[in-house]
């Protein structure tokens, strides 16, 4: 289907964006920093111990007796979380139960969508979901690129969901947690059981804020559940179940350090160009995400700290086993993280006090009073595309497809120093271009793009320029770099697409940054 | 009558950079081309534009073609599309995309060839990122990494990868096929500019002396100028015992490598990391090499995981009197060019001769020497190169002249 606007208005990146979404008002990206709603925070229903059982035990005997009792009906919003991520059991689970209620037209906002949740898309086709919020990735990012569900797709970064929530843009009804741990009271953990996944970070804003709480766990023990990083005290019902998720799939297995020569000469470039800026030193922080070109930045800045006896003051995770041996080792002093990739780095949380859980409003959150992600010394992160004013992409390929969720992504960029290394290429499409098909990043937070043909440098970032002027490593201009991508590649053809709009990427302030528009089929 | 069917290239849930084309002719109906393309939006266009280009060059008027495309490069697809025609009909016609400026470089006899990385010739995406892992030489290979049934195709890729893939300053090296089937191999090399050909399983000088007459046709036929280097290979007990006369069998011949795989197959001995089986055929290829004043290449080293004993082998290597070695993997290079690399008093001494040089040049004298000895244009050269080499790998500063000069 796809939607039809006729009112859109240029944003700050001079993007078309359109004004409303799903009928709701919205706010075009104004410049980062330039948008501050008034007001107060989105304020939950008071509740009062009268209503909920005297002994604390909440426990109701299926999920779908949970729903029922919580509420479930046509036009909610439900949420839930990729904790187990694709190895997820439960949301498949509730929009079952929601088609055989016969319940209509429900938006679902999950922190982020998994191959796993392909299920869902006959309940998009038969109106059981109206439309998602939330990351779309593989099989629904394409369902939904061709234009074929309901509504239209909103996405957000992992603290613009906090944001949103928060604000009130997104009001929940009913969220579903699931716990690799919890009691009956509705504490939960992500450490222990057969599905432990680390911590619950990205549903502490719905335990928070919505209306109804739902706790499902399949490691059900007597209070209390501790720690408790959800509070039972905002938990309405809890459940126990058989299995909530895929122990396997839980722990991805992308998470090894990549063996492709290509990606660890990107690796290496990375880490060496840290070390000439001057950016790895006694006391700095660092973040790379848990893709296999990131883990090995951060082997490399291992062998350079070893070497130059340099230890980090905190790392923030996604943590993993590489990690984990650093905190270990005594090369960082702190893992501040905001989801476990494997079992070691789940132990480490549990037994490790330097090993620090957080959540998307301690990290994340731009309607704060700061967070996290603006204090980290560097950080790696990924792109679909860049372009030569450094905007980036991460939510759509070249051929318009909407196919990745922006994660913490956005947020990451508040970093003082934002490097992307990316291969120039990919299977011959060139990943820098003149303008990128989606802007989820603005150019001016992005510091350098590390190439294996070429590292460039933001003009904006004078003092990296400087500090990097007698480098042997290869720097050019972001220019130079997409000439060369063009230059083998061959210069590539737009996509064409519909006039009809998709989804929208918001900014982590709550505006819009760009919309994505349905493809060509 | 049936018509003529055939395929060329490759697919596969592995396969990438790559296509796979089938191609019919038909007596009429003009062209029908349908393709799948993982880069559809992109590129799907201009590559139906160029399979046209070709079937017209051809002269093709009536045929099907299906093109199954994992995101190859253009010299990619003219390379299938063109192998596959070549099967279907006879035709002498090349087509030949252009020759990209940056490959125009020329290689020299006396180059470091410390490394020298092995990319089978008819995967086009390993080619394509060679040359930033910056080995000293690549080497397309259509011998023992091409499947018997894909020499053809290969012979064209390589072709068209020499014209098209940029190697980054690498040497431009092809292993051709075995003697005297190789022969065949020359004439889509000799003319795009490729530096040196590796000629396996080689037993005599005569061998030699065949495919330097088969290369001076070709260079004579397409005017080219450059020479053609030769890396004859040793890999059998014959060629060892020959290994002097192989040598010198030419100007061309500018180094000799050994390879153990199937030489030790030949002795039917172990192959083992300690190599004392083949520590009789290293030593005599090294003694050979040298008083033929050309590069002794040691094999390749196959465990790609353990760059530890990768270390140690070339340690031995280099104390044998080998100049180099053959690499199977990217992340080789850096540790063989680390192992390879010259040692403080190598440095020291090529300081010496270059500001000798330097010192000559400036005072216009045509005669370099150091204290009461001349020193011979090769000399100064090989320093420079050494001097360069430990620039490159950080073990000087760009300034060491005016340090040295100080010492002095």
């Amino acid at each position: 289907m796809g939607q039809k606007y006729t009112n859109l208005v240029k944003n700050a990146v001079g993007r078309m964006v359109p004004t409303e979404v799903n009928g709701e008002k919205q706010v075009p990206f104004q410049g980062i920093g330039k948008y501050k709603p008034e007001g107060r925070k989105f304020g939950p229903k008071i509740a009062s111990c009268a209503d909920y059982p005297e002994d604390g035990n909440k426990q109701v005997a299926s999920l779908k007796e949970a729903l029922v009792k919580a509420g479930l009906k046509d036009g909610m919003t439900i949420s839930t979380h990729h904790h187990f991520r694709n190895g997820d059991l439960l949301a498949n689970q509730i929009f079952d139960i929601a088609k055989e209620l016969g319940v209509k037209n429900l938006r679902w906002v999950p922190s982020a969508s998994f191959p796993c949740h392909e299920h869902l898309i006959q309940y998009l086709e038969d109106g059981t979901i109206h439309h998602i919020e939330g990351s779309m990735n593989g099989p629904l990012g394409r369902f939904a690129s061709y234009g074929k569900m309901k509504g239209m797709g909103v996405l957000r970064s992992h603290g613009g969901r906090y944001q949103a929530i928060q604000d009130g843009e997104v009001k929940i009804d009913i969220t579903v947690i699931g716990a690799a741990c919890a009691d009956s009271f509705g504490n939960a953990n992500g450490l222990y059981g057969p599905s432990a996944s680390g911590l619950l970070g990205f549903a502490l804003a719905d335990s928070q804020y919505a209306d109804k709480v739902i706790v499902v766990t399949d490691n059900m023990v007597p209070f209390p559940c501790s720690p408790w990083q959800i509070q039972g005290n905002h938990v309405d019902y809890t459940v126990e179940v058989d299995q909530v998720g895929v122990p396997e799939k839980i722990v991805s297995g992308t998470t090894q350090i990549t063996k492709s020569p290509d990606r660890l000469l990107l690796a290496e470039m990375t880490a060496q160009l840290c070390l000439e800026a001057g950016i790895i030193k006694d006391g700095f922080s660092f973040q790379s995400g848990a893709g296999g070109t990131s883990l090995a930045v951060g082997d490399y800045f291992a062998k350079i700290m070893r070497k130059k006896n340099i230890k980090a003051r905190f790392a923030r995770g996604g943590s993993n086993k590489y990690l984990v041996s650093m905190l270990e080792e005594g090369l960082v002093d702190y893992i501040l993280d905001g989801q476990t990739f494997d079992l070691k780095g789940v132990q480490s949380m549990a037994d490790n006090p330097n090993h620090v859980w957080t959540s998307p409003f301690t990290s994340y959150n731009y309607h704060g009073k700061g967070n996290f992600a603006g204090l980290v010394d560097v950080v790696i992160l990924g792109a679909t595309e860049v372009d030569v004013n450094f905007n980036a992409n991460v939510v759509t390929h070249s051929d318009g497809l909407m196919l990745h969720g922006i994660g913490g992504w956005q947020n990451c960029l508040f970093s003082k120093t934002v490097i992307l290394p990316i291969p120039l290429f990919r299977d011959r499409i060139p990943v820098i271009m003149d303008e990128v098909t989606t802007i989820c990043g603005p150019g001016e937070l992005i510091d350098v793009i590390v190439t294996e043909r070429g590292i460039a440098i933001n003009p904006k970032r004078k003092d990296l320029i400087e500090a990097l002027k007698d480098s042997d490593l290869p720097i050019k201009s972001i220019q130079e770099l997409k000439q060369e991508a063009e230059k083998i590649c061959g210069k590539p053809a737009k996509p064409e697409f519909e006039d009809e709009l998709v989804a929208v990427i918001k900014w982590v302030d709550g505006t819009i940054i760009d919309a994505v528009k349905k493809v060509k089929l | 009558m049936s018509n003529k069917i055939t395929t060329a290239g490759n697919t596969g849930k592995k396969v990438r950079s790559d296509c796979f084309i089938t191609l019919e002719l038909r007596n009429s109906g003009g062209i029908e081309i349908e393709q799948k393309s993982k880069v559809q939006v992109l590129y799907g266009d201009s590559n139906i534009e160029l399979c046209k280009n070709i079937l017209t060059f051809f002269g093709i008027e009536n045929a099907k073609l299906e093109l199954e495309d994992t995101g190859a490069l253009p010299l990619v697809i003219a390379a299938r599309l063109e192998a596959a025609i070549k099967e279907l009909i006879n035709a002498d016609k090349e087509y030949l995309l252009d020759l990209i400026e940056e490959n125009n470089y020329s290689s020299e006899r006396e180059q470091f060839r410390f490394s020298r990385l092995y990319l089978p010739g008819n995967t086009p995406s390993m080619m394509l990122n060679a040359g930033i892992h910056e080995p000293n030489g690549i080497i397309l290979d259509l011998e023992d990494s091409v499947a018997f049934n894909k020499k053809k195709e290969a012979q064209l890729l390589v072709r068209n990868a020499l014209r098209g893939i940029n190697f980054y300053g690498a040497e431009r090296m092809v292993r051709i096929n075995q003697l005297p089937k190789g022969l065949e191999d020359v004439k889509y090399l000799v003319p795009h500019n490729v530096h040196m050909l590796l000629v396996p399983k080689c037993e005599g000088a005569d061998q030699i002396q065949e495919l330097e007459q088969k290369i001076e046709e070709i260079k004579k036929d397409h005017q080219v100028t450059n020479p053609v280097y030769l890396m004859p290979i040793i890999e059998s007990a014959l060629g060892v015992e020959r290994a002097f006369e192989i040598a010198s069998a030419s100007e061309n011949v500018v180094a000799l490598a050994i390879g153990l795989e199937d030489y030790t197959a030949d002795l039917g001995a172990k192959r083992t990391n300690e190599a004392v089986e083949s520590f009789y055929a290293r030593t005599r290829i090294v003694n050979a090499c040298k008083a033929a004043r050309v590069q002794a290449i040691d094999s390749v080293f196959s465990d790609v995981g353990d760059m530890e004993a990768l270390k140690e082998n070339v340690k031995v290597s280099k104390g044998l009197g080998f100049e180099g070695m053959g690499c199977i993997h990217p992340r080789q290079i850096k540790v063989i060019h680390e192992s390879f690399a010259p040692e403080t008093d190598e440095i020291e001494k090529a300081k010496k001769v270059v500001n000798a040089f330097i010192d000559a040049t400036e005072r216009g004298l045509g005669v370099v020497s150091l204290g009461t000895k001349m020193i011979d244009p090769p000399v100064v050269k090989r320093a420079e190169k050494t001097i360069h080499l430990a620039l490159s790998l950080g073990l000087i500063q760009e300034n060491w002249r005016n340090e040295f000069l100080k010492e002095e």
